[in-house]
């Protein structure tokens, strides 16, 4: 019988325009030819001889394989995981068998035989090199699921539910016409938070839900908080995962305005820098409220997402400078997937 | 019976009002007055001394000074007010009140649960250091000080050394000196690194340590002193404690 769970993630190629996915099919085909030379020699001498005649053929196959891949992905994204699979194996093929004529130059006698061997392995090393993406995404899917779980749970904190209940509660009689846009606020911001969220968004839609959040916190905090946004215009339309900047406001509210008496501000800053994303937020930094409970989940949970997502090319990282927290993140400036 | 003097202290201004609004709805029922509210504990503490509150709602969870801690501070009056605590969601604090029997109410506040506590309050028992303790260990930010119906609050950072005479323990800051009774032994847990031993009857700042000088051997006295920042008077310190003194300036 088939769980949900399997059904929740489905086999998928690789993203080959990935830099992360790109590395591994390099590094893991030259470590098998490296295992593979290391077994059909005897001694260091032919070793690297092997490993020289190995190369020679492999490399041209390797480079021409990769930058078609990378050419074709939109295509390949579309066939079911199978058929990617068949398509990626007749690329590889092909690519073996056109280049095939190479091996004269280096000394391979061309006979039909050879054709079939070199045709054999590199159908070999396709299949293992699948196989390696097959077990990754599998070691990865439970992780999206837990993700997600972890958080519903933590994303919108039990202490501003019940706060801002409370906050609107205190407007009903007096003033409720307030009331009314603060429920709307609060049932856009749950809506977002409970729709199933692992497709990117656009970074607009991002900001907008911010601002609801900020709006609601507003209400109860008052003058105490500021914000200072800082937004590229030229940013609305990129690529970013759910959920990225919200969580991170609300630990910045959290840790950084309520803790204080004084006015504190928040300060987004946006931009793009060629073809990457820039996100940055800081906030004041008290020291002696380090023990309040749930510092570092939010933070775990976008840099899994991030890696989830972008793999190696994202990048999020925090610093404490001049009694404020930031945290900056990287990613690959996208506006379609 | 006369009314009940309440105040209020939340950090939060559609939280106060609120409650304002659930004490109207009670009134019918429980005669009070509103005596003052306040936005953190540190006017709330001044307020209810003024005023003689009778009962006092505190949101637990506020900027400079928690609920807990201003609970603490109260209980230095002769006749302190009852407290009722009030969170939005604190897991830890309410298993602590539970545990307590300590009253409680969470937000979004009832005007019913507000009227049962108000009642309750009356007649409840007083709190002790010993429970406000167990429900948050964190070390206070100030120490308070009663004189004649008045209460003085000073910093923990603000203070030099504490030292201990007789039944009080005299607290030395740059600009003055108080006195308070509380335990230095007790002390010494509770702010660990802040503060350090020279001393049987000593305790000195860290921050404020400038170094230490030589003076005359006697008994049971290492024949050096502390020297510290922003107070002239020199500080003997005691064999037992030299060597950790000594690690501490070198």
């Amino acid at each position: 019988m088939q769980s949900i769970r399997q059904n929740d993630l489905p086999d998928a190629l690789p993203n080959f325009r990935n830099l992360g996915v790109m590395s591994r099919i390099l590094v893991s085909v030259n470590a098998l030819a490296l295992l593979f030379a290391l077994a059909r020699s005897r001694e260091i001498g032919e070793f690297a001889a092997k490993v020289t005649e190995i190369a020679g053929s492999l490399e041209p196959i390797l480079l021409v394989v990769v930058i078609l891949l990378y050419a074709g992905s939109t295509l390949l994204k579309r066939l079911a995981y199978v058929h990617g699979l068949l398509a990626v194996l007749s690329i590889v093929l092909a690519v073996t068998a056109a280049l095939f004529p190479l091996r004269t130059l280096l000394g391979g006698s061309g006979e039909w035989r050879e054709l079939v061997w070199s045709l054999g392995h590199a159908a070999l090393g396709t299949g293992a090199i699948a196989w390696y993406f097959h077990l990754r995404n599998r070691a990865f899917s439970p992780a999206i699921s837990e993700a997600r779980l972890q958080a519903l749970q933590a994303r919108i904190r039990p202490h501003f539910l019940f706060n801002t209940l409370n906050a609107v509660l205190s407007l009903i009689r007096k003033d409720p016409k307030r009331a009314e846009g603060a429920l709307e606020d609060l049932a856009a911001l749950f809506r977002t938070v409970m729709v199933d969220n692992r497709q990117l968004i656009a970074l607009g839609d991002e900001l907008s839900l911010c601002r609801q959040y900020l709006n609601l916190e507003q209400l109860r905090l008052g003058d105490r908080l500021r914000v200072d946004w800082r937004l590229d215009p030229a940013i609305e339309k990129a690529l970013v995962p759910p959920m990225l900047l919200q969580p991170l406001v609300e630990n910045a509210v959290y840790h950084g305005i309520e803790p204080g008496i004084a006015p504190g501000v928040i300060e987004v800053r946006i931009e793009r820098r060629d073809d990457r994303l820039w996100l940055q937020l800081a906030n004041p930094y008290h020291e002696d409220y380090q023990h309040r409970q749930g510092n570092h989940m939010a933070l775990a949970n976008i840099r899994e997402r991030l890696q989830l997502h972008f793999d190696v090319e994202a990048s999020l990282d925090t610093r404490i400078a001049d009694g404020r927290y930031e945290i900056g993140i990287a990613i690959p400036y996208r506006t379609s997937l | 019976m006369t009314a009940l003097r309440v105040v209020i202290v939340d950090d939060e201004e559609p939280a106060r009002n609120r409650l304002r609004e659930l004490l109207e709805d009670c009134r019918a029922e429980l005669p009070h007055t509103i005596a003052g509210e306040a936005a953190n504990g540190v006017e709330g503490l001044q307020i209810v001394t003024a005023s003689e509150a009778d009962v006092v709602l505190v949101d637990i969870h506020m900027p400079e000074m928690s609920g807990i801690e201003f609970a603490r501070h109260l209980q230095i009056l002769e006749r302190p007010p009852a407290v009722i605590f009030v969170t939005a969601h604190d897991r830890y604090a309410v298993e602590a009140f539970e545990v307590n029997a300590v009253d409680y109410l969470t937000k979004p506040v009832r005007a019913v649960r507000l009227l049962t506590a108000l009642k309750k309050a009356a007649t409840g028992a007083r709190l002790t250091r010993g429970v406000l303790e167990s429900i948050d260990p964190a070390p206070r930010r100030y120490f308070s000080v009663a004189e004649r119906g008045r209460m003085t609050l000073v910093r923990v950072s603000d203070v030099v050394y504490l030292r201990a005479e007789l039944k009080y323990v005299t607290l030395r800051t740059q600009g003055g000196e108080y006195l308070v009774e509380e335990s230095l032994t007790q002390l010494e847990q509770e702010f660990g690194g802040v503060f350090v031993r020279i001393h049987r009857n000593c305790l000195v700042a860290r921050r404020s340590i400038r170094g230490v000088e030589r003076g005359a051997e006697t008994e049971g006295e290492a024949g050096w002193s502390v020297v510290l920042e922003g107070v002239e008077e020199k500080l003997p310190v005691s064999r037992r404690q030299w060597a950790q003194v000594k690690s501490l300036v070198s």
